[in-house]
């Protein structure tokens, strides 16, 4: 593939991000932006998981908790305040940003298990935390009335799925900006030897947690527009563990080495169960997530672009391998 | 008050001999072969649901039918490390997919488990469940009694086994050195399948522990996953006696938790337990 | 004239295991040092100490006038002080030339008062490319190449951090006759360009004809240190090493 500018290829992601835009007027259902917002949430989640999980080989369980706190920011910004959402999503990102930093500092410094270890555990704490919290609604939960229409007076579903197309389109632009940045240089080597990174002069304990910030505060802002979009949210909803296990299926589908694996991976996935969800459970539709998601760890270690490289390359002779 | 404590106290460090059965599993796969588990509490919830259904379809008592159904969960778990090793130990690709599929397993089971049983909880009948004993002011329910136990047995057991047949210190030497084993012409794969295979075995015992304590629906397991990794890290990683004071000491904080503070506070209290060590002391309390 | 690097009662433990105890070492700018020991001895062990991947429990690790001891590794990378693994630890992702791109970027250019532009860390990777002689395996993954190459990767990775002090663990091990020549003359090269080399090794016929002056540890103790002759006449380290 011939190397796109960063700044060329941001400019691309806007257009077509636009065009999509432009295109969902001739919607005419609201399902269409319902089902097609779940999707970009997961676009945005898949892309962000992969910053820390793809790029710098550090297993992150606990996307859950980062979402919801991003979605438990926005639900305390509007019993405060009532700002506009974009305001909360920023807010939202900031809080799961600064969790991620906390949490980040205590356990990054040892091997990259008791990380992983340790963000499984923080969703179910956060969990316990937002549910002894009155204030949010506790376990009972918590109402939020969506408004009619949304700033341009359109219905709020079409502004909620605009505010996340522009969030995927973002979430894109950065994971695209580190995968050709000094920053994404030193991510992997972090992912291929850390000991031999910090001989190298790489500062792996900073890089970790800049990843770590990035990919918490960008599935914060994620969960924000939740409690807008489904309105009325409690913990076992907000922290469902089906957002960790699709946020972590989708890039290891799709392929962990580039932007393009989380989406290909988002993209099909979340349609694929926005369209079972109607013919089939919910349950057995996560059941078959998981299925296909240790089918492809074991079997498609490099995902779907893996097996299309492989497929390429087979073509190609050898010697024109390039560095990609 | 003082009565309070000291029950919340003996409850404590009853949880804490159950908490035992359900890490000494993971202590022996986590600690000793350094397979990070995640699907283990999973594991633990299967077997309570086996448990149940042979309590409740053919009467049988839930100890025993934790007891009856260990080898079924020895052959799991054999047949679990070998695809672990083929798939990602060989190929030293454990750390990111080695971690997924565990994940993937604990999902799995999960949603299986929802599948076929549904979300109520469930129940097992026994005749100690319900009466207590008491000594002095503290009382010892029967349906904690009776699980600590066995949980004691268990980890005895173990290591009783570990430390005195020769596959029991063969396990040992692959936790210190692969090598080692190599030069004995032992094939350590085969000593990791063995280890392995009893520490999901133990999550039938363990299982049918947890449901003779509580009513147990398909999710709880998740409440597990950092109380049983916590416990294993804060007792050193691979020593049973560390794990068994790490079990009684998060026993004893949660009860004290849950009487002063409310039981819905007790899952944060591992986990504060887990980010202190890893934080201060990554060796565990009895670490060198 | 004051030594470059300077250890002083270096101590460090793994548990109940004393690995290293009391260790001195001088090494002045310029020299051609080499560390040898059994197995197990802690050759390893103080490398690690000195260059960050372990931290020492008690002592001093002094470099350039700077202490050492308490930064991370990368610091001491920053500072000047480089090293190569004894097992060959690449950036497998990466091929041989973005291996080399890292040092550049992240020590080169952290250094205070350099940059190098991408055209100039291009031309710097391409020299040290062509120096150990891996011009032609460029853009080939570490997977690729050969164990020698893969030392020589090793070398270059650090040479391309432009140290004045060099560590090479072991970088000959395994290798036939003619390749240790080749690896001994491009250290010798790079300490004729100034370069301070310590190197620890197992092939004694390499290590003495390399050194100036012999370092002998032994079960974690220091006990030889001299010109290469003399110390391995000296009847303890007969006794605990060549003897054996």
């Amino acid at each position: 593939m011939p190397y796109v500018p960063t700044r060329y290829f941001c400019l691309i992601v806007a257009l077509v991000t636009i065009a999509i835009a432009f295109a969902s007027r001739l919607a005419t259902n609201d399902y269409f932006f319902f089902a097609g917002y779940v999707v970009l949430q997961y676009v945005v989640m898949a892309t962000a998981w992969n910053i820390l999980g793809g790029y710098t080989g550090y297993v992150n369980f606990g996307t859950a908790g980062f979402f919801a706190i991003g979605a438990y920011s926005a639900v305390v910004m509007h019993k405060l305040f009532e700002p506009p959402l974009i305001a909360s999503i920023v807010v939202g990102g900031f809080m799961a940003g600064l969790v991620g930093l906390g949490m980040g500092y205590l356990t990054l410094r040892l091997r990259g298990v008791f990380f992983a270890i340790a963000t499984l555990a923080l969703a179910i704490v956060l969990q316990t935390l937002v549910t002894n919290w009155d204030f949010v609604g506790g376990a009972r939960g918590v109402y939020i009335i969506r408004p009619e229409t949304g700033p341009f007076g359109h219905p709020y579903i079409q502004y909620l799925f605009v505010l996340m197309l522009a969030l995927s389109a973002v979430a894109i632009c950065i994971a695209r900006a580190i995968e050709h940045s000094k920053l994404g240089y030193g991510l992997a080597t972090i992912r291929d030897d850390e000991l031999a990174a910090e001989a190298a002069g790489v500062p792996t304990l900073r890089l970790k947690l800049i990843a770590t910030v990035l990919s918490g505060a960008l599935m914060g802002m994620a969960g924000a527009p939740l409690p807008y979009y489904v309105t009325y949210l409690d913990p076992s909803s907000g922290f469902n563990l089906a957002f960790a296990v699709n946020s972590i299926a989708m890039p290891l589908i799709g392929g962990t080495s580039s932007w393009l694996g989380p989406l290909i991976g988002a993209v099909l996935l979340a349609t694929i169960q926005q369209i079972a969800t109607v013919t089939i459970s919910s349950a057995l539709n996560l059941l078959i997530v998981g299925v296909i998601m240790v089918a492809f760890v074991t079997i498609a270690p490099n995902g779907i672009l893996g097996l299309f490289e492989r497929g390429v390359r087979a073509r190609r002779r050898p010697a024109e391998k390039e560095a990609a | 008050m003082f009565g309070l404590l000291v029950n919340a106290i003996v409850a404590g460090l009853l949880l804490g001999g159950f908490y035992a059965a359900v890490s000494v599993g993971l202590a022996l796969s986590f600690g000793m072969l350094d397979i990070a588990n995640l699907a283990h509490p999973a594991f633990i919830i299967l077997g309570s649901f086996i448990v149940y259904t042979l309590n409740i379809d053919f009467g049988v008592d839930p100890v025993v039918a934790g007891v009856l159904a260990l080898p079924f969960f020895y052959v799991l778990g054999s047949a679990i490390y070998q695809i672990y090793y083929y798939s990602f130990e060989r190929r030293g690709e454990e750390a990111l997919r080695g971690l997924a599929f565990f994940f993937g397993i604990l999902f799995i089971t999960e949603v299986a488990l929802i599948l076929i049983f549904g979300v109520d909880y469930r129940f097992v009948t026994a005749p100690y469940i319900g009466p207590s004993l008491y000594i002095g002011n503290a009382e010892l329910p029967l349906r904690m009694l009776v699980p600590f136990m066995v949980s004691i047995v268990m980890v005895g057991l173990l290591q009783l086994f570990l430390s005195k047949t020769f596959i029991g210190r063969a396990i040992l030497a692959v936790s210190q050195d692969d090598l080692a084993l190599k030069l004995m012409s032992i094939r350590p794969q085969r000593i990791k399948n063995i280890a392995f295979a009893i520490s999901i075995a133990t999550a039938s015992l363990a299982g049918a522990c947890l449901i003779i304590i509580q009513p147990v629906e398909p999710s709880i397991g998740r409440d597990y996953i950092g109380r049983v990794f916590a416990i294993v890290v804060l007792g050193g990683m691979g020593s049973f006696p560390g794990m068994l004071t790490a079990a009684m000491l998060i026993g004893v904080m949660e009860s004290l938790t849950a009487t002063f503070y409310g039981p819905s506070w007790s899952p944060a209290v591992a986990f504060g337990f887990l980010l202190l060590t890893l934080a201060i002391r990554p060796a565990g309390l009895m670490g060198r | 004239m004051s030594a470059l690097l300077q250890v002083e009662k270096l101590g460090k433990r793994f548990g109940g295991f004393v690995a290293l105890e009391g260790i001195d070492l001088e090494v002045t700018a310029g020299e051609r040092v080499g560390l040898i020991g059994p197995n197990g001895s802690g050759k390893s062990t103080l490398v690690n100490c000195i260059t960050g991947a372990l931290r020492n429990e008690s002592g001093t690790v002094h470099f350039d006038g700077k202490r050492l001891d308490r930064l991370p590794a990368h610091s001491r990378t920053r500072l000047g002080l480089a090293r190569s693994f004894q097992l060959p630890k690449p950036f497998h992702s990466m091929t041989v030339a973005e291996n080399l791109h890292v040092p550049a970027l992240y020590t080169v250019n952290a250094r205070h008062g350099q940059h190098l532009s991408p055209a100039q860390i291009d031309a710097r990777v391409d020299e040290v490319l062509t120096q150990v002689g891996l011009h032609e395996k460029a853009n080939r993954r570490p997977r690729d190449l050969t164990q020698i190459e893969m030392r020589k990767l090793e070398l270059a990775r650090a040479m391309t951090a432009e140290p004045k002090l060099l560590i090479a663990d072991e970088a000959m091990a395994g290798l036939s006759h003619s390749e240790v020549d080749d690896i001994l003359a491009l250290l010798l090269r790079l300490n004729a360009q100034g370069v301070t080399v310590i190197m620890i090794e197992h092939i004694m016929r390499a290590v003495t004809s390399f050194s100036q002056r012999l370092v002998v540890l032994v079960a974690g103790r220091k006990i030889a240190d001299g010109a290469p002759e003399e110390v391995v006449r000296n009847p303890e380290v007969v006794k605990a090493y060549i003897g054996e």
